[in-house]
């Protein structure tokens, strides 16, 4: 087994647990923490399905970055939808057998990483032209869309350029679910889109990626708005009650 | 005191997003608050030597008990969608009151003490040490924030602002740094039972001042009482409404409407305070010690309804937040929500036909609707999402014959703050208020000349306050915001319905 196999079986390891472990944990953290009292962003649904709603409003179509900037929010969800996709088209390195569905996705994903690179031009180009995002980002924010057009690129690459062995590259990948590890084809654009994924992975967890769990746990999009119909309490506060009364 | 040296934005002819100014709002700072006012809400008086290491403990308790807090300080990916919403940086132009930035000054040590990526690469995600500049920044923006909320409308993530700047202040507070305005009315209320300090005898003496005027205006002998016990509706609203124009002839409309309704209610001596600004130095103790007198004062006089006066962030912490602090009622009567707003009161007489209005009593007035931002984006009115925009159109519309709405991106959920509210309608912040009051001047202004509108309805303390005095700033005279109660007060026809 080569070097670089074995490197980049460790790295795919070590990328996979971090982001798995890293989300887990900070899920965890999140959904541990009370909120103690009802702020959602009104008007907000009175009932559990109307947040469920509003929620897959949010997550879908990105309901309140369209009512804010339309133009970050067409490159925004073009962005994420086209990465969407991509990610679906990658499952036919994942799954043996492939269902139908991957198949049938696959001459879509293949321009989906043209789509990934234009909203994410777009969106870097709000941070260097327009003022106040120029005033706002840090130096990590013009390396996340980076890394993210680079991902793009070397994948475009391989599609176009120079093809991979994708039937090694399966084997592969298998090889790491199933611990029985085999070689990994060498070429470049491979090894850069790999690499790259796999930063990706890692600090998603540490970043402003986590802004994907986030969301779901934010009070003003997922609480329900009936604070005169049922007390909300949290325990916490229940506790500096019950202190008092003892 | 120095007295204010600022120029007023001008009135463009249509609204511009205007180009960033760094520092131009730096020096905007209110005043302190003394140590024994400090101590009176159980903060310490003076700036600890290891203040530090109490702010950071006290952010790191904030973080373990607010799910807001810990959720957006971590989701913001400075998308730049808040950048254009907030009326302080639309006002001034200081790129420090955009919502994301105002943000980024605690979320800037959260990430250094907090998180690995700025633990161990500060300057790459712009991470930085607790310095006592960072603590100044911190006083001077998170009180140039009204915690008016239009932000979180349009974070694509819901993160709200008001939430980062309550934690923000209740940090300061950890470490002495108080502010005086909200500190001292908080502290009011504990000893006197409202925000203006007015005591029983001044009370009673202004509601029996009120009967007189209005039995004058009308022969109608309408009632103003106060702490009778057995009365079915305990009224809690703010103590402005006691004391100034227009707020005062707010509470003659409210008058007006209970006697039409026929219900017994009474004021409360001990709870004469709707406001509770507990909420806006972000400290759960202390909102929770206020609004327990209201629950004090509904047992104590035997209540069975309580219902609130115009107020914004009065009624946010009475819709939302009420049963949670002050619960449960279970002593009320069950047919009535708790807390009910006036709104929905007279709403709900003027659906069932109760009230004669006569609209001619207003025609001296063509009117337009400023939606207070604690009542549109923190609340609710009657039983369907945004009631809190319909009821009180509604009711105005019932009372006026000339109505008009201000533009859409300014109305409703995407309302303007009046830019006095969360703690700001202090003299000492006279310029940031005036600047944070330009958005609405110019919707204002838009429907004025459009069309012909005199005056400007709102249903909150603050806005009326905030309007009387930066109005003129902008050509228009403080008599022209108005209560929306007044409306009714002017248009209702006592006496036995016809």
């Amino acid at each position: 087994m080569s070097v670089i196999t074995i490197v980049y079986t460790v790295l795919m390891y070590t990328a996979t647990l971090i982001l798995v472990g890293g989300l887990a944990y900070r899920i965890n953290k999140y959904a541990r923490t009370p909120a103690p009292l009802k702020i959602p962003t009104t008007p907000a649904p009175t009932t559990t399905s109307g947040v469920v709603m509003r929620m897959g409003r949010e997550v879908v179509f990105f309901q309140s970055l369209f009512k804010s900037s339309k133009w970050t929010w067409l490159f925004g969800w073009i962005f994420h939808f086209s990465l969407l996709l991509e990610l679906l088209r990658h499952l036919r390195y994942v799954l043996n057998p492939l269902p139908t569905w991957v198949v049938l996705i696959q001459p879509f994903g293949k321009y989906a990483a043209f789509g990934m690179i234009f909203g994410l031009a777009g969106l870097w180009a709000r941070r260097v032209f327009v003022d106040r995002v120029r005033y706002i980002s840090a130096p990590s924010d013009h390396l996340m869309l980076a890394l993210l057009i680079a991902i793009a690129l070397s994948g475009l690459t391989m599609t176009y350029v120079v093809h991979t062995d994708i039937i090694s590259l399966k084997e592969f990948i298998l090889g790491l679910i199933y611990f029985d590890w085999q070689p990994l084809p060498p070429d470049p654009a491979l090894l850069i889109h790999l690499g790259l994924v796999a930063a990706l992975m890692i600090v998603f967890p540490i970043s402003k990626l986590l802004h994907a769990p986030g969301v779901f746990f934010s009070p003003t999009r997922n609480q329900v708005d009936n604070p005169r119909e049922r007390r909300h309490l949290a325990p916490w506060a229940a506790q500096l009650e019950t202190n008092e009364r003892s | 005191m120095a007295k204010a040296n600022f120029e007023t934005p001008q009135i463009k002819e249509y609204p511009v997003i205007p180009l960033i100014h760094e520092g131009v709002m730096a020096h905007s700072k209110p005043f302190t608050a003394k140590a024994e006012f400090q101590a009176d809400l159980g903060f310490p008086g003076e700036l600890p030597d290891n203040w530090q290491e109490i702010a950071i403990n006290k952010m790191g308790e904030l973080l373990g008990k607010y799910r807001s807090l810990q959720v957006y300080l971590d989701s913001c990916v400075k998308c730049g969608a808040c950048t254009d919403k907030c009326h302080y940086f639309l006002g001034t132009t200081d790129p420090k009151n955009m919502p994301v930035a105002r943000q980024d000054l605690l979320r800037k040590v959260y990430r250094r003490y907090f998180t690995f990526a700025g633990k161990y690469f500060p300057k790459l995600v712009g991470a930085v040490d607790l310095t006592k500049d960072v603590l100044d920044d911190w006083y001077s923006y998170y009180h140039q924030c009204s915690q008016c909320r239009r932000c979180s409308v349009y974070c694509p993530y819901g993160i709200d602002t008001a939430e980062i700047s309550m934690a923000a202040r209740e940090i300061m507070d950890a470490v002495s740094i108080g502010q005086k305005y909200c500190n001292e009315i908080i502290g009011k209320v504990f000893k006197i039972g409202n925000n203006l300090g007015l005591p029983k005898p001044a009370l009673a003496d202004t509601l029996e001042g009120l009967e007189e005027d209005v039995k004058e205006d009308t022969g109608v002998d309408v009632r103003y009482p106060l702490d009778e016990k057995g009365a079915e509706i305990l009224l809690i609203t703010p103590s402005a409404d006691f004391f100034a124009e227009p707020h005062v002839d707010g509470l003659i409309g409210y008058g007006k409407v209970f006697h039409q309704a026929g219900v017994s209610w009474t004021l409360s001596s001990y709870a004469s305070e709707a406001a509770n600004f507990g909420m806006f130095i972000g400290s759960y103790e202390n909102m929770r010690k206020v609004a327990l007198r209201i629950r004090e004062a509904a047992l104590d006089l035997g209540v069975k309804r309580i219902i609130f006066g115009e107020c914004g962030h009065a009624w946010r912490v009475a819709y939302s937040f009420l049963n949670t602090l002050a619960g449960p009622f279970d002593f009320l009567d069950p047919r009535y929500p708790v807390p009910q707003h006036i709104c929905e009161f007279t709403y709900d007489l003027i659906q069932r036909g109760a009230l004669t209005l006569d609209k001619s009593g207003n025609d001296h007035r063509r009117l337009t609707y400023h939606d207070s931002c604690n009542v549109a984006r923190a609340s609710r009115m009657g039983d369907k999402p945004g009631g809190q925009f319909e009821i009180p159109r509604a009711i105005i519309r019932a009372c006026c014959n000339h109505f008009y709405d201000m533009p859409q991106d300014t109305v409703r959920e995407a309302t303007f703050c009046c830019g006095g509210g969360g703690g700001l309608l202090t003299d000492d912040l006279m310029e940031v208020r005036v600047k944070g009051a330009l958005p609405r001047m110019e919707a204002l202004k838009s429907v004025v000349e459009e069309h012909g509108v005199t005056h400007m309805a709102a249903i909150c303390a603050i806005c009326k306050s905030q309007f009387s005095k930066v109005m003129p700033y902008y050509g228009f005279s403080m008599d022209q915001i108005v209560s929306v109660h007044q409306l009714v007060s002017d248009a209702i026809v006592l006496g036995d319905k016809q």
